[in-house]
């Protein structure tokens, strides 16, 4: 049994002035252990699922259909005294921006030590031993003088392991992080990616890594699930979905993207256009006006994941790609702009 | 466009800006009623580059490096503490006045965040309309001719200029920033984070709008980003920097096959690339600890407290300076050769090995 499942989950967002359908039934499983990585732009509806499935949307955010079985239990239709329970001891979470997920007026080691009291029911002598103990075990140098400093006082990087230290104090089952190194310089980036694959692989958790970074992910994930206008247009083991791309849209997404890898100075294949409109859920593959391989088909009705290949490799598309569309040099159609 | 024709036709090499030693220094005061300087922010220390007419120099390194800062300075936004800045032969170091103000037409500045860098209350003629106005260039049923070819040339609709900024994608805003930018037709341009805040799918757009734009109105680019795929992707030579100073300048080809400096190196090895294949066989050369403070840097060599390759003697004493090799590198290493000859190797570092560096 997977140790998250979840099934048509559907979030929209309701304001004065318009409905934002933002996640449109996103179904997936997560093992103990798995690196499940979610890809998308700003806007895909990958952060309000997360959001979602920790039962923490902002206000104008309402689930409007869709399970989350944690175990045997639906973390949709459970209290929030019970999901507040889960949050935290069993499910780790890990944000984008450490500064405005610390409390700024509180020392670190109390941050840390209120979980580890929370949950754990531990008390006071043990929390401190188990904080150093965390700290160390994220990489921060000298960690038993640092409990008494305030969050202004770590650099960029050094917050981002605390909030990780917070994460996994009461060894979840599952850690959430959601665009983890965005805000870092990529020498600092590269050592918060190592910490997260070393926990993943020593505590044996389950990752979820939501982020835009299609590099981020290569290096950790080992299955990718890639996000558009609040569906997943294709999900597959990492190394089939980056080399054997079904999708348009991940095609596109690849060859958008300069490699610092990269041979010769290739020119980039940008997508055109812009991602639609949320507040209007058309019929047909949202993806579909950017597409170069769209048909009438594509316009009229919404393609759903459907096996391609391989068991493992689904993807939502009336005309996927081949390995030849893959590596040919032009698009079909036209070379666009917004 | 095609490769060719970017690159520099030798029979023109000459330098349209020529960088010197170039300081700026932020004070930092303290006190009251009486404010005292008890130091300075030594945001660029001493950076020596030049860029070439019709080419793009990439200005790479992490946040505080000073690349922003360099890049205003060659701008005359901000005044050097020290050193030369030369655009087109004229020292413009201390310029000001009318004489500035005459200089700025040649230069113009893309900023990162088109939201904030275009006046919510105006619509888009009259943005870009402005620069031409400021400058007395042209005004009128010319002015609007202009702007229409300007906003055409970006690749912005043809109803675009009654509209409104927040009418617009971010990448059709950053589009009205590069046509106000063209507006006086300039020479160099300075491009801060151009991309940063764009999307994927449309950053390479906006790249591949920059890469025609250049060829079309003969540009020179300074191209400040913190990402070294997208600069390695549009620079013809890329300077790296790192605590205010340049660690290393090369051709951007040859920087990717064999940075010689250690932090470009590190800095290269950390950038994670879009395929498995590659990431799962890939080294990667972990620094330990946070960027030291550039209130108070270490001595000598700037990067020699996170170096891999630092060795007791002259590193921690001895600043190097920035040497050219018959590599066509440009480098400020005391040990590039003992680390290319393998003489000196570097120390495998555990990530969860604690360095202290007080940041």
């Amino acid at each position: 049994m997977p140790l998250l499942s979840v099934r048509d989950l559907e979030v929209r967002f309701f304001t004065r002035r318009a409905t934002i359908h933002a996640v449109n039934g996103i179904s997936f499983d997560l093992d103990a252990g798995q690196t499940l990585g979610i890809v998308g732009e700003s806007g895909c509806g990958k952060s309000v699922s997360s959001l979602a499935i920790l039962g923490i949307l902002p206000k104008a955010g309402r689930v409007t259909g869709g399970r989350v079985m944690f175990g045997d239990r639906d973390l949709l239709t459970l209290k929030d005294s019970a999901l507040r329970e889960i949050r935290g001891r069993d499910i780790g979470m890990v944000f984008q921006d450490p500064m405005t997920s610390l409390n700024p007026v509180l020392k670190i080691g109390r941050q840390i030590t209120e979980v580890l009291f929370k949950h754990l029911r531990m008390d006071k002598h043990d929390a401190i031993r188990e904080a150093i103990a965390l700290l160390e075990r994220v990489g921060i140098p000298n960690a038993s003088d640092r409990l008494d400093d305030y969050p202004h006082q770590f650099s960029g990087g050094m917050r981002q392991r605390v909030m990780i230290a917070m994460a996994i104090a009461c060894r979840p089952q599952i850690l959430i992080a959601d665009e983890p190194t965005t805000a870092l310089d990529v020498t600092i980036q590269a050592q918060i990616l190592d910490l997260l694959k070393g926990l993943v692989e020593e505590e044996g958790m389950g990752l979820i890594l939501i982020t835009h970074d299609l590099g981020v992910v290569a290096g950790v994930c080992e299955r990718t699930h890639v996000m558009y206008a609040g569906r997943f247009v294709e999900a597959a083991p990492t190394d089939l979905l980056y080399h054997h791309p079904r999708h348009p849209y991940t095609l596109g997404l690849l060859r958008s993207v300069p490699r610092l890898d990269a041979s010769q100075k290739e020119k980039l294949i940008p997508i055109p256009g812009a991602p639609p409109d949320l507040t209007v859920l058309g019929a047909g593959c949202s993806f579909a006006p950017r597409c170069p391989y769209a048909t009438d088909r594509s316009r009229e009705v919404t393609p759903v994941l459907e096996e391609i290949d391989d068991p493992s490799h689904l993807v939502a598309c009336w005309n996927p790609v081949s390995d030849a569309d893959a590596s040919a040099v032009a698009v079909p159609v036209e070379r666009g702009r917004s | 466009m095609t490769e060719p024709s970017r690159t520099l036709d030798s029979g023109r090499q000459e330098n349209l800006v020529e960088v010197e030693d170039l300081k700026v220094y932020f004070p930092i005061r303290s006190g009251i009623v009486i404010e005292r300087h008890v130091g300075d922010v030594k945001a660029v220390d001493g950076v020596t580059f030049e860029i070439e007419r019709g080419e793009t120099l990439g200005l790479v390194g992490e946040s505080g490096c000073g690349k922003t800062t360099a890049g205003r300075a060659v701008l005359r936004l901000l005044e050097p503490t020290d050193g030369h800045i030369r655009f087109d032969g004229q020292d413009i170091s201390h310029l000001s006045g009318g004489d500035l103000r005459r200089l700025r037409r040649r230069m113009q500045m893309v900023f990162q965040d088109p939201y904030s860098s275009l006046n919510p209350r105006r619509n888009v003629t009259s943005i870009v309309q402005e620069p031409l106005r400021v400058h007395g260039i042209a005004k009128g049923a010319e002015a609007e001719e202009r702007v229409q070819r300007l906003l055409e040339v970006v690749g912005l609709p043809l109803n675009a200029g009654n509209r409104y900024p927040h009418e617009f994608s971010g990448g059709q805003r950053q589009r009205i920033g590069l046509a106000r930018a063209l507006a006086l037709n300039p020479d160099l341009i300075v491009a801060d984070e151009p991309v940063s805040a764009l999307d994927v799918s449309i950053q390479a757009q906006m790249i591949n709008l920059l890469e025609e734009l250049q060829d079309e109105f003969d540009l020179t680019y300074l191209f400040i980003a913190h990402d070294l795929a997208v600069v390695r992707h549009i620079s013809n030579r890329i300077a790296v920097m790192y605590l205010g100073r340049i660690m290393e300048i090369a051709p951007s080809a040859r920087l990717y096959e064999r940075p010689l400096h250690p932090y470009t190196k590190a800095l290269l090895s950390a950038v994670p690339i879009p395929d498995p294949h590659v990431e799962s066989v890939r080294e990667r050369i972990l620094l330990t600890g946070d960027l030291p403070s550039p209130r108070n840097p270490p001595t000598g060599c700037r990067f020699h407290t996170r170096c891999p390759f630092a060795q007791r003697e002259r590193c921690p004493d001895e600043v190097p300076e920035l040497r050219r090799l018959d590599t066509g590198h440009t480098v400020a290493c005391h040990y590039v050769e003992e680390i290319e000859s393998g003489r000196i190797t570097g120390r495998t570092l555990d990530t969860t090995d604690p360095v202290s560096v007080p940041g």
